[in-house]
Protein backbone atom coordinates (compact mmCIF):
# COMPACT_ATOMS: atom_id res chain seq x y z
CA UNK A 1 0.00 0.00 0.00
CA UNK A 2 1.21 3.58 -0.78
CA UNK A 3 2.08 6.04 1.48
CA UNK A 4 -0.38 9.06 2.02
CA UNK A 5 -2.50 10.30 -0.77
CA UNK A 6 -2.57 13.92 -1.41
CA UNK A 7 -5.22 16.70 -2.98
CA UNK A 8 -2.72 18.91 -4.96
CA UNK A 9 -5.62 20.40 -7.25
CA UNK A 10 -9.44 21.17 -6.07
CA UNK A 11 -11.91 23.58 -7.48
CA UNK A 12 -15.46 24.11 -8.30
CA UNK A 13 -18.02 26.16 -10.82
CA UNK A 14 -20.09 28.52 -9.01
CA UNK A 15 -23.39 26.30 -8.22
CA UNK A 16 -26.66 27.68 -10.85
CA UNK A 17 -28.65 26.72 -13.69
CA UNK A 18 -26.47 26.09 -16.62
CA UNK A 19 -29.41 25.05 -19.44
CA UNK A 20 -26.58 25.66 -22.06
CA UNK A 21 -23.79 23.57 -20.74
CA UNK A 22 -23.68 20.37 -21.32
CA UNK A 23 -22.51 17.87 -18.54
CA UNK A 24 -19.23 16.94 -20.28
CA UNK A 25 -18.63 20.96 -20.33
CA UNK A 26 -19.33 21.61 -16.44
CA UNK A 27 -17.00 18.59 -15.86
CA UNK A 28 -14.59 19.60 -18.19
CA UNK A 29 -14.13 22.97 -16.69
CA UNK A 30 -14.15 22.32 -13.49
CA UNK A 31 -11.51 19.58 -14.32
CA UNK A 32 -9.30 22.41 -16.20
CA UNK A 33 -9.65 24.28 -12.76
CA UNK A 34 -8.80 21.83 -10.61
CA UNK A 35 -5.44 20.54 -12.92
CA UNK A 36 -4.14 24.38 -12.89
CA UNK A 37 -4.90 24.89 -9.08
CA UNK A 38 -2.08 21.48 -9.26
CA UNK A 39 -0.23 22.83 -11.46
CA UNK A 40 -0.71 19.43 -13.85
CA UNK A 41 -1.71 19.06 -17.36
CA UNK A 42 -3.99 16.52 -18.51
CA UNK A 43 -1.23 14.48 -19.83
CA UNK A 44 -0.03 13.93 -16.14
CA UNK A 45 -3.30 12.42 -15.35
CA UNK A 46 -3.38 8.44 -15.29
CA UNK A 47 -6.83 7.57 -14.46
CA UNK A 48 -10.02 9.60 -13.81
CA UNK A 49 -13.13 8.75 -11.89
CA UNK A 50 -16.15 10.46 -12.85
CA UNK A 51 -19.58 11.04 -10.57
CA UNK A 52 -22.58 11.85 -11.58
CA UNK A 53 -26.09 10.59 -10.95
CA UNK A 54 -28.17 11.88 -13.91
CA UNK A 55 -25.35 11.51 -16.45
CA UNK A 56 -23.65 8.48 -15.20
CA UNK A 57 -25.22 6.69 -18.31
CA UNK A 58 -24.29 8.80 -20.79
CA UNK A 59 -20.70 8.21 -20.12
CA UNK A 60 -20.49 11.50 -18.75
CA UNK A 61 -16.34 10.91 -17.72
CA UNK A 62 -15.51 9.64 -21.33
CA UNK A 63 -16.95 13.31 -22.58
CA UNK A 64 -15.37 14.98 -20.04
CA UNK A 65 -12.10 13.47 -21.36
CA UNK A 66 -13.00 14.50 -24.91
CA UNK A 67 -13.41 18.13 -23.46
CA UNK A 68 -9.90 18.22 -22.04
CA UNK A 69 -7.62 15.54 -23.77
CA UNK A 70 -8.86 12.28 -24.97
CA UNK A 71 -5.34 10.71 -23.55
CA UNK A 72 -6.74 6.97 -23.27
CA UNK A 73 -6.50 6.71 -19.43
CA UNK A 74 -8.61 4.71 -17.89
CA UNK A 75 -12.48 6.39 -17.22
CA UNK A 76 -14.83 4.95 -14.65
CA UNK A 77 -18.38 6.80 -14.00
CA UNK A 78 -19.67 6.79 -10.80
CA UNK A 79 -23.14 7.08 -9.32
CA UNK A 80 -24.32 6.75 -5.70
CA UNK A 81 -26.83 8.78 -4.86
CA UNK A 82 -25.47 12.43 -3.10
CA UNK A 83 -23.03 10.16 -2.27
CA UNK A 84 -21.65 10.55 -5.80
CA UNK A 85 -18.32 12.85 -5.92
CA UNK A 86 -17.70 11.76 -2.70
CA UNK A 87 -17.57 7.71 -4.04
CA UNK A 88 -15.94 9.09 -7.19
CA UNK A 89 -13.28 10.65 -5.00
CA UNK A 90 -12.97 7.53 -2.84
CA UNK A 91 -12.14 5.71 -5.71
CA UNK A 92 -9.23 8.12 -6.98
CA UNK A 93 -7.79 7.56 -3.71
CA UNK A 94 -7.96 4.03 -3.13
CA UNK A 95 -6.30 3.72 -6.97
CA UNK A 96 -3.52 5.95 -5.84
CA UNK A 97 -3.28 3.81 -2.86
CA UNK A 98 -2.95 0.65 -4.68
CA UNK A 99 0.43 1.83 -5.50
CA UNK A 100 -0.95 1.82 -8.99
CA UNK A 101 -0.55 5.49 -9.98
CA UNK A 102 0.25 8.74 -8.83
CA UNK A 103 -1.87 11.30 -10.30
CA UNK A 104 -5.87 10.82 -10.45
CA UNK A 105 -8.41 12.82 -11.88
CA UNK A 106 -11.73 12.89 -9.98
CA UNK A 107 -14.61 15.11 -11.31
CA UNK A 108 -18.53 15.75 -9.50
CA UNK A 109 -20.48 16.54 -12.19
CA UNK A 110 -24.61 17.53 -12.26
CA UNK A 111 -27.38 18.84 -14.52
CA UNK A 112 -30.47 18.68 -12.05
CA UNK A 113 -34.15 17.62 -13.42
CA UNK A 114 -36.48 19.98 -12.02
CA UNK A 115 -38.97 19.74 -9.39
CA UNK A 116 -38.90 17.94 -6.21
CA UNK A 117 -36.59 14.18 -5.72
CA UNK A 118 -37.84 10.73 -4.45
CA UNK A 119 -40.51 9.87 -6.78
CA UNK A 120 -42.83 6.54 -5.24
CA UNK A 121 -42.43 3.10 -7.02
CA UNK A 122 -45.04 2.05 -8.50
CA UNK A 123 -47.28 -1.01 -8.25
CA UNK A 124 -50.54 -0.47 -10.28
CA UNK A 125 -51.18 2.86 -8.97
CA UNK A 126 -49.13 5.47 -7.71
CA UNK A 127 -48.68 5.40 -4.17
CA UNK A 128 -47.19 8.67 -3.20
CA UNK A 129 -49.82 10.22 -0.60
CA UNK A 130 -51.39 6.98 -0.07
CA UNK A 131 -48.93 5.01 2.03
CA UNK A 132 -47.57 8.85 3.49
CA UNK A 133 -45.21 10.18 1.01
CA UNK A 134 -41.59 9.65 -0.49
CA UNK A 135 -40.86 12.73 -0.92
CA UNK A 136 -37.15 13.80 -0.09
CA UNK A 137 -38.53 17.03 2.33
CA UNK A 138 -41.03 14.45 4.58
CA UNK A 139 -38.15 11.63 4.45
CA UNK A 140 -35.54 13.99 6.18
CA UNK A 141 -38.72 15.69 7.85
CA UNK A 142 -40.11 12.19 9.70
CA UNK A 143 -35.80 11.80 10.35
CA UNK A 144 -36.10 15.08 12.29
CA UNK A 145 -39.07 14.39 14.03
CA UNK A 146 -37.65 10.87 15.51
CA UNK A 147 -35.12 13.36 16.84
CA UNK A 148 -37.91 15.33 18.12
CA UNK A 149 -39.57 13.25 19.43
CA UNK A 150 -36.86 11.68 21.45
CA UNK A 151 -34.96 14.93 22.30
CA UNK A 152 -37.85 17.73 22.21
CA UNK A 153 -35.78 19.22 18.88
CA UNK A 154 -38.26 22.00 18.05
CA UNK A 155 -39.10 23.69 14.51
CA UNK A 156 -37.61 27.01 15.41
CA UNK A 157 -34.09 24.94 16.15
CA UNK A 158 -34.64 22.99 12.60
CA UNK A 159 -34.92 26.46 11.37
CA UNK A 160 -31.88 28.12 12.72
CA UNK A 161 -29.90 25.74 10.23
CA UNK A 162 -31.09 27.41 7.50
CA UNK A 163 -30.58 30.96 8.63
CA UNK A 164 -27.19 30.07 9.88
CA UNK A 165 -25.79 28.47 6.49
CA UNK A 166 -28.07 31.65 4.43
CA UNK A 167 -25.51 33.58 6.43
CA UNK A 168 -22.51 31.95 5.62
CA UNK A 169 -23.16 31.60 2.14
CA UNK A 170 -23.52 35.61 2.05
CA UNK A 171 -19.45 35.30 1.96
CA UNK A 172 -19.42 32.85 -0.76
CA UNK A 173 -18.70 33.63 -4.38
CA UNK A 174 -19.80 30.23 -5.53
CA UNK A 175 -22.69 30.18 -3.96
CA UNK A 176 -25.68 30.07 -5.45
CA UNK A 177 -27.58 32.11 -3.41
CA UNK A 178 -25.53 35.27 -0.88
CA UNK A 179 -28.43 36.16 1.03
CA UNK A 180 -29.66 36.60 4.55
CA UNK A 181 -32.76 34.64 5.77
CA UNK A 182 -33.80 35.75 9.19
CA UNK A 183 -35.52 33.45 11.55
CA UNK A 184 -39.30 34.15 10.96
CA UNK A 185 -38.58 34.19 7.35
CA UNK A 186 -37.38 30.66 7.17
CA UNK A 187 -40.07 29.61 9.52
CA UNK A 188 -42.62 31.23 7.68
CA UNK A 189 -41.71 30.36 4.14
CA UNK A 190 -43.95 28.18 1.90
CA UNK A 191 -44.54 24.86 4.08
CA UNK A 192 -43.22 21.51 2.24
CA UNK A 193 -43.30 18.90 4.28
CA UNK A 194 -43.35 19.87 8.40
CA UNK A 195 -41.11 20.67 10.19
CA UNK A 196 -39.19 21.57 6.27
CA UNK A 197 -40.15 24.73 5.01
CA UNK A 198 -39.37 25.75 1.70
CA UNK A 199 -36.26 27.85 3.05
CA UNK A 200 -35.21 24.49 4.75
CA UNK A 201 -35.02 22.63 2.00
CA UNK A 202 -31.60 21.90 -0.39
CA UNK A 203 -31.27 24.03 -3.48
CA UNK A 204 -32.33 22.43 -6.91
CA UNK A 205 -28.85 23.44 -9.35
CA UNK A 206 -26.59 22.34 -11.51
CA UNK A 207 -22.54 21.92 -10.72
CA UNK A 208 -19.55 20.92 -10.99
CA UNK A 209 -16.38 20.46 -8.75
CA UNK A 210 -12.68 18.48 -9.08
CA UNK A 211 -9.92 17.07 -7.39
CA UNK A 212 -6.58 16.09 -8.48
CA UNK A 213 -4.94 13.39 -6.45
CA UNK A 214 -1.72 12.74 -5.94
CA UNK A 215 0.83 9.86 -4.49
CA UNK A 216 3.44 11.05 -1.45
CA UNK A 217 6.10 10.70 -4.39
CA UNK A 218 4.01 13.37 -6.67
CA UNK A 219 3.63 15.28 -4.14
CA UNK A 220 7.00 16.17 -3.06
CA UNK A 221 8.12 16.19 -6.62
CA UNK A 222 5.52 18.99 -7.24
CA UNK A 223 6.12 20.50 -3.85
CA UNK A 224 4.10 20.32 -0.59
CA UNK A 225 3.02 24.22 -0.58
CA UNK A 226 -0.64 24.04 -0.53
CA UNK A 227 -1.38 19.86 -0.54
CA UNK A 228 -3.92 18.51 1.68
CA UNK A 229 -3.24 15.46 3.02
CA UNK A 230 -6.19 13.23 2.93
CA UNK A 231 -5.90 11.66 6.75
CA UNK A 232 -9.38 8.89 6.08
CA UNK A 233 -11.79 7.95 3.39
CA UNK A 234 -14.45 5.77 4.51
CA UNK A 235 -17.67 4.87 2.70
CA UNK A 236 -20.73 3.00 4.46
CA UNK A 237 -23.92 1.53 3.04
CA UNK A 238 -27.17 1.17 5.45
CA UNK A 239 -27.03 -1.69 8.10
CA UNK A 240 -29.78 -3.68 9.06
CA UNK A 241 -32.17 -1.59 11.16
CA UNK A 242 -35.60 -2.47 11.89
CA UNK A 243 -37.27 0.20 10.69
CA UNK A 244 -35.39 0.38 7.53
CA UNK A 245 -35.99 0.29 4.76
CA UNK A 246 -39.82 1.46 5.56
CA UNK A 247 -38.18 4.64 6.60
CA UNK A 248 -34.76 5.27 5.26
CA UNK A 249 -32.34 5.80 8.23
CA UNK A 250 -29.62 8.72 7.17
CA UNK A 251 -28.20 8.06 10.87
CA UNK A 252 -26.50 4.36 10.86
CA UNK A 253 -25.29 4.95 7.67
CA UNK A 254 -23.09 8.11 8.65
CA UNK A 255 -22.57 6.79 12.16
CA UNK A 256 -20.62 3.78 11.02
CA UNK A 257 -18.71 5.97 8.16
CA UNK A 258 -17.93 8.81 10.37
CA UNK A 259 -16.21 5.99 12.87
CA UNK A 260 -14.17 4.37 10.55
CA UNK A 261 -12.59 7.96 9.38
CA UNK A 262 -11.97 8.90 13.27
CA UNK A 263 -10.54 5.15 13.29
CA UNK A 264 -8.67 5.59 10.32
CA UNK A 265 -7.27 9.43 10.66
CA UNK A 266 -6.39 8.49 14.69
CA UNK A 267 -7.62 11.21 15.84
CA UNK A 268 -11.17 12.18 17.99
CA UNK A 269 -14.13 13.90 16.92
CA UNK A 270 -13.12 16.91 19.02
CA UNK A 271 -9.82 17.49 16.65
CA UNK A 272 -12.16 18.72 13.83
CA UNK A 273 -11.47 22.23 13.02
CA UNK A 274 -14.73 22.76 10.30
CA UNK A 275 -17.13 20.30 8.70
CA UNK A 276 -18.77 20.46 5.45
CA UNK A 277 -22.25 17.94 5.99
CA UNK A 278 -24.78 17.14 4.10
CA UNK A 279 -27.41 19.37 5.23
CA UNK A 280 -29.98 18.26 2.33
CA UNK A 281 -32.32 19.58 4.64
CA UNK A 282 -32.49 21.47 7.95
CA UNK A 283 -34.17 18.54 9.60
CA UNK A 284 -30.56 16.76 8.52
CA UNK A 285 -27.81 18.83 9.83
CA UNK A 286 -28.48 18.71 13.77
CA UNK A 287 -29.10 15.06 13.53
CA UNK A 288 -25.79 15.13 11.71
CA UNK A 289 -23.77 16.97 14.44
CA UNK A 290 -24.46 13.58 16.63
CA UNK A 291 -23.79 11.08 13.82
CA UNK A 292 -20.68 12.77 13.29
CA UNK A 293 -19.97 12.66 16.96
CA UNK A 294 -19.88 16.83 17.23
CA UNK A 295 -21.64 16.35 20.22
CA UNK A 296 -23.66 14.01 22.37
CA UNK A 297 -26.56 12.39 21.73
CA UNK A 298 -29.86 14.74 22.23
CA UNK A 299 -27.19 18.03 22.32
CA UNK A 300 -27.89 19.51 18.74
CA UNK A 301 -30.64 21.43 19.44
CA UNK A 302 -28.24 22.80 22.31
CA UNK A 303 -25.45 23.56 19.94
CA UNK A 304 -27.24 25.40 17.15
CA UNK A 305 -28.91 27.24 19.88
CA UNK A 306 -25.34 28.32 21.76
CA UNK A 307 -23.94 29.08 18.21
CA UNK A 308 -21.53 26.38 18.60
CA UNK A 309 -21.29 25.60 14.80
CA UNK A 310 -21.61 29.24 13.27
CA UNK A 311 -18.63 30.65 12.15
CA UNK A 312 -16.67 32.06 15.11
CA UNK A 313 -17.61 28.79 17.01
CA UNK A 314 -16.09 25.87 18.49
CA UNK A 315 -16.83 24.09 15.30
CA UNK A 316 -17.94 25.71 12.37
CA UNK A 317 -20.20 23.85 9.99
CA UNK A 318 -21.12 24.31 6.44
CA UNK A 319 -19.25 27.82 6.04
CA UNK A 320 -19.47 27.79 2.54
CA UNK A 321 -23.77 28.16 2.69
CA UNK A 322 -24.59 24.38 2.95
CA UNK A 323 -26.26 22.35 0.20
CA UNK A 324 -29.26 24.52 1.71
CA UNK A 325 -27.65 27.93 0.30
CA UNK A 326 -24.59 27.14 -1.48
CA UNK A 327 -26.67 24.62 -3.59
CA UNK A 328 -26.83 20.75 -3.80
CA UNK A 329 -26.35 19.29 -7.22
CA UNK A 330 -25.93 15.65 -6.10
CA UNK A 331 -22.86 14.42 -7.99
CA UNK A 332 -20.76 17.73 -7.45
CA UNK A 333 -21.32 17.98 -4.07
CA UNK A 334 -19.17 15.49 -2.16
CA UNK A 335 -16.08 17.39 -4.04
CA UNK A 336 -17.56 20.68 -3.62
CA UNK A 337 -17.24 20.07 0.40
CA UNK A 338 -13.83 19.28 0.18
CA UNK A 339 -12.88 22.46 -2.05
CA UNK A 340 -14.52 24.57 0.85
CA UNK A 341 -12.47 22.62 3.40
CA UNK A 342 -8.86 23.39 1.08
CA UNK A 343 -9.72 26.86 0.92
CA UNK A 344 -10.11 26.97 4.91
CA UNK A 345 -6.86 24.52 5.29
CA UNK A 346 -5.06 26.71 2.72
CA UNK A 347 -5.92 30.29 4.32
CA UNK A 348 -7.48 31.10 0.98
CA UNK A 349 -11.83 31.41 2.57
CA UNK A 350 -11.76 34.86 2.46
CA UNK A 351 -14.06 36.63 4.80
CA UNK A 352 -15.59 33.12 5.64
CA UNK A 353 -12.15 31.90 7.07
CA UNK A 354 -12.13 29.68 10.26
CA UNK A 355 -8.94 30.89 11.99
CA UNK A 356 -6.43 28.48 12.63
CA UNK A 357 -8.55 25.23 10.99
CA UNK A 358 -6.54 22.08 11.13
CA UNK A 359 -8.37 19.20 10.42
CA UNK A 360 -11.52 19.02 7.89
CA UNK A 361 -14.04 16.95 7.81
CA UNK A 362 -16.74 16.46 4.93
CA UNK A 363 -19.73 14.03 5.37
CA UNK A 364 -22.22 13.50 2.30
CA UNK A 365 -25.23 10.66 2.60
CA UNK A 366 -27.79 9.36 -0.03
CA UNK A 367 -30.57 8.48 1.32
CA UNK A 368 -29.69 6.21 4.22
CA UNK A 369 -28.35 4.16 1.82
CA UNK A 370 -24.87 5.84 1.31
CA UNK A 371 -22.38 7.62 3.26
CA UNK A 372 -19.14 9.27 2.84
CA UNK A 373 -16.76 11.11 5.67
CA UNK A 374 -13.55 12.27 4.50
CA UNK A 375 -10.47 13.63 7.00
CA UNK A 376 -7.95 16.24 5.38
CA UNK A 377 -5.45 18.51 6.95
CA UNK A 378 -2.36 20.92 5.82
CA UNK A 379 0.39 18.70 4.38
CA UNK B 1 -73.14 -7.35 -24.64
CA UNK B 2 -71.68 -9.63 -21.59
CA UNK B 3 -71.99 -9.12 -17.63
CA UNK B 4 -68.52 -9.03 -16.01
CA UNK B 5 -68.37 -9.98 -12.81
CA UNK B 6 -67.38 -7.15 -10.26
CA UNK B 7 -63.26 -7.35 -10.12
CA UNK B 8 -61.97 -8.18 -6.21
CA UNK B 9 -59.95 -5.55 -4.97
CA UNK B 10 -56.04 -5.70 -5.63
CA UNK B 11 -53.02 -5.32 -2.87
CA UNK B 12 -52.06 -1.94 -3.15
CA UNK B 13 -48.39 -3.32 -1.49
CA UNK B 14 -47.51 -6.83 -2.26
CA UNK B 15 -47.61 -7.32 1.27
CA UNK B 16 -51.50 -6.34 1.60
CA UNK B 17 -53.49 -9.82 1.33
CA UNK B 18 -56.33 -10.70 1.21
CA UNK B 19 -58.58 -13.40 3.86
CA UNK B 20 -61.37 -13.64 1.37
CA UNK B 21 -62.89 -10.11 1.72
CA UNK B 22 -60.71 -9.63 4.78
CA UNK B 23 -57.53 -7.22 3.95
CA UNK B 24 -54.03 -8.14 6.57
CA UNK B 25 -50.59 -7.35 6.56
CA UNK B 26 -48.46 -10.13 5.87
CA UNK B 27 -45.56 -9.60 7.88
CA UNK B 28 -41.61 -11.63 7.57
CA UNK B 29 -40.07 -12.85 10.60
CA UNK B 30 -36.74 -14.43 10.93
CA UNK B 31 -36.47 -17.05 13.53
CA UNK B 32 -32.66 -16.92 13.99
CA UNK B 33 -32.12 -13.18 14.44
CA UNK B 34 -36.08 -11.85 15.28
CA UNK B 35 -35.94 -9.13 12.12
CA UNK B 36 -39.32 -8.62 10.73
CA UNK B 37 -39.71 -7.19 7.20
CA UNK B 38 -42.77 -6.10 5.18
CA UNK B 39 -40.92 -6.92 1.75
CA UNK B 40 -39.91 -10.04 0.60
CA UNK B 41 -35.96 -10.60 0.39
CA UNK B 42 -33.60 -13.42 -0.85
CA UNK B 43 -32.60 -13.93 2.67
CA UNK B 44 -32.84 -11.93 5.76
CA UNK B 45 -31.72 -8.91 5.65
CA UNK B 46 -30.82 -8.91 9.52
CA UNK B 47 -28.59 -11.37 9.80
CA UNK B 48 -28.20 -13.00 6.30
CA UNK B 49 -29.88 -16.54 6.96
CA UNK B 50 -31.22 -18.53 4.57
CA UNK B 51 -34.55 -20.57 5.03
CA UNK B 52 -34.87 -18.99 8.79
CA UNK B 53 -37.82 -16.49 7.39
CA UNK B 54 -41.07 -17.15 7.97
CA UNK B 55 -44.89 -15.17 6.95
CA UNK B 56 -47.27 -14.11 10.03
CA UNK B 57 -50.14 -12.53 10.52
CA UNK B 58 -49.30 -8.42 11.94
CA UNK B 59 -51.49 -6.96 13.87
CA UNK B 60 -53.48 -3.93 13.49
CA UNK B 61 -52.18 -1.91 16.45
CA UNK B 62 -49.10 0.41 16.97
CA UNK B 63 -47.92 3.43 17.82
CA UNK B 64 -46.70 6.57 15.94
CA UNK B 65 -42.97 6.71 15.64
CA UNK B 66 -42.32 9.92 13.70
CA UNK B 67 -44.18 11.81 10.94
CA UNK B 68 -44.40 14.51 8.52
CA UNK B 69 -47.14 16.86 7.81
CA UNK B 70 -47.52 16.65 3.51
CA UNK B 71 -48.10 20.30 2.07
CA UNK B 72 -46.57 20.01 -1.36
CA UNK B 73 -46.14 16.54 -2.74
CA UNK B 74 -46.40 15.77 -6.88
CA UNK B 75 -48.45 16.96 -9.10
CA UNK B 76 -52.14 16.17 -8.59
CA UNK B 77 -51.30 14.77 -5.24
CA UNK B 78 -53.70 15.90 -2.39
CA UNK B 79 -52.24 17.58 0.23
CA UNK B 80 -52.36 17.94 3.24
CA UNK B 81 -51.64 14.41 4.16
CA UNK B 82 -50.18 12.84 7.76
CA UNK B 83 -47.31 10.58 6.49
CA UNK B 84 -46.54 8.51 9.53
CA UNK B 85 -44.23 5.81 10.43
CA UNK B 86 -45.90 3.39 12.54
CA UNK B 87 -44.38 0.57 14.87
CA UNK B 88 -46.55 -2.11 15.11
CA UNK B 89 -47.14 -3.91 18.15
CA UNK B 90 -44.56 -6.83 17.54
CA UNK B 91 -42.13 -4.32 16.12
CA UNK B 92 -42.92 -4.48 12.40
CA UNK B 93 -42.71 -0.90 11.06
CA UNK B 94 -45.43 0.51 8.39
CA UNK B 95 -45.19 3.72 6.55
CA UNK B 96 -48.84 5.01 6.17
CA UNK B 97 -51.31 8.12 5.88
CA UNK B 98 -52.48 8.72 9.24
CA UNK B 99 -55.81 9.57 8.83
CA UNK B 100 -59.30 11.26 11.24
CA UNK B 101 -56.29 13.76 13.04
CA UNK B 102 -55.87 17.24 12.40
CA UNK B 103 -52.52 17.65 10.53
CA UNK B 104 -51.01 19.87 13.45
CA UNK B 105 -47.72 19.40 15.14
CA UNK B 106 -50.48 19.69 18.57
CA UNK B 107 -52.28 16.59 17.20
CA UNK B 108 -49.60 14.20 16.66
CA UNK B 109 -48.12 13.34 19.83
CA UNK B 110 -45.32 10.93 19.19
CA UNK B 111 -46.19 7.86 20.27
CA UNK B 112 -49.82 7.73 20.50
CA UNK B 113 -51.61 4.67 20.51
CA UNK B 114 -53.16 4.13 16.35
CA UNK B 115 -54.94 1.50 14.53
CA UNK B 116 -54.84 0.25 11.25
CA UNK B 117 -58.08 0.30 9.08
CA UNK B 118 -58.12 -0.97 5.40
CA UNK B 119 -60.25 0.99 2.35
CA UNK B 120 -60.23 1.46 -0.99
CA UNK B 121 -57.02 3.50 -2.26
CA UNK B 122 -58.48 6.81 -2.21
CA UNK B 123 -60.21 6.35 -5.90
CA UNK B 124 -56.73 5.25 -7.54
CA UNK B 125 -57.45 2.82 -10.21
CA UNK B 126 -54.82 1.46 -12.76
CA UNK B 127 -55.07 1.32 -16.35
CA UNK B 128 -57.14 -1.01 -16.07
CA UNK B 129 -59.61 0.05 -14.18
CA UNK B 130 -59.18 -2.13 -11.03
CA UNK B 131 -59.20 -0.59 -7.82
CA UNK B 132 -57.14 -1.02 -4.41
CA UNK B 133 -57.15 -1.78 -1.25
CA UNK B 134 -54.76 0.15 1.01
CA UNK B 135 -54.17 0.59 4.62
CA UNK B 136 -54.25 3.71 6.62
CA UNK B 137 -53.63 4.26 10.48
CA UNK B 138 -56.12 6.43 12.94
CA UNK B 139 -55.71 7.08 16.16
CA UNK B 140 -56.47 4.27 18.62
CA UNK B 141 -57.39 6.40 22.09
Amino acid sequence: MSESVYILGIDMLKFGKYPDRTFAQLGGEAALLALDDAGLTVRDVQAMYCGSVFGAYDMTGQAVMREIGQTGIPVTNISNACATGASAFREAWIAIKSGLYDAVLAVGVEKMPRGMLGAGHETGISLEGLFGSASMPAVFAESGMEHAGKWGTTFEQFAKVSVKNHHHSTMNPKAVYQKETPLEEVMGSEMIAYPNTKLMCSVNVDGSAAAVLVSEKKAREMGMGRAIRVMASALASDPWNPRNPIMPDVNSVTRLAAQTAYDMAGIAPSDVSLVELHDCFATAELLHYENLQLCAPGQAGRLIDEGVTALGGRVPVNVSGGLLSKGHPLGATGIANMYEIALHLRGEAGARQVEGAKVGLTHVVGLGTASAVHLFEKA
Amino acid sequence: MTDTAPQPLRPAQPYIRLDGDTPYVEGRLCSACGARTAAVHLACPGCGGRDTVQSYRAPTTGRLHAYSIVRRSYPGVPVPFVSAIVDLDDGLTLKGNLINVAPEPDALPVGMPVRMVFGDAMGRTDKDGASYVAFFFEPAA
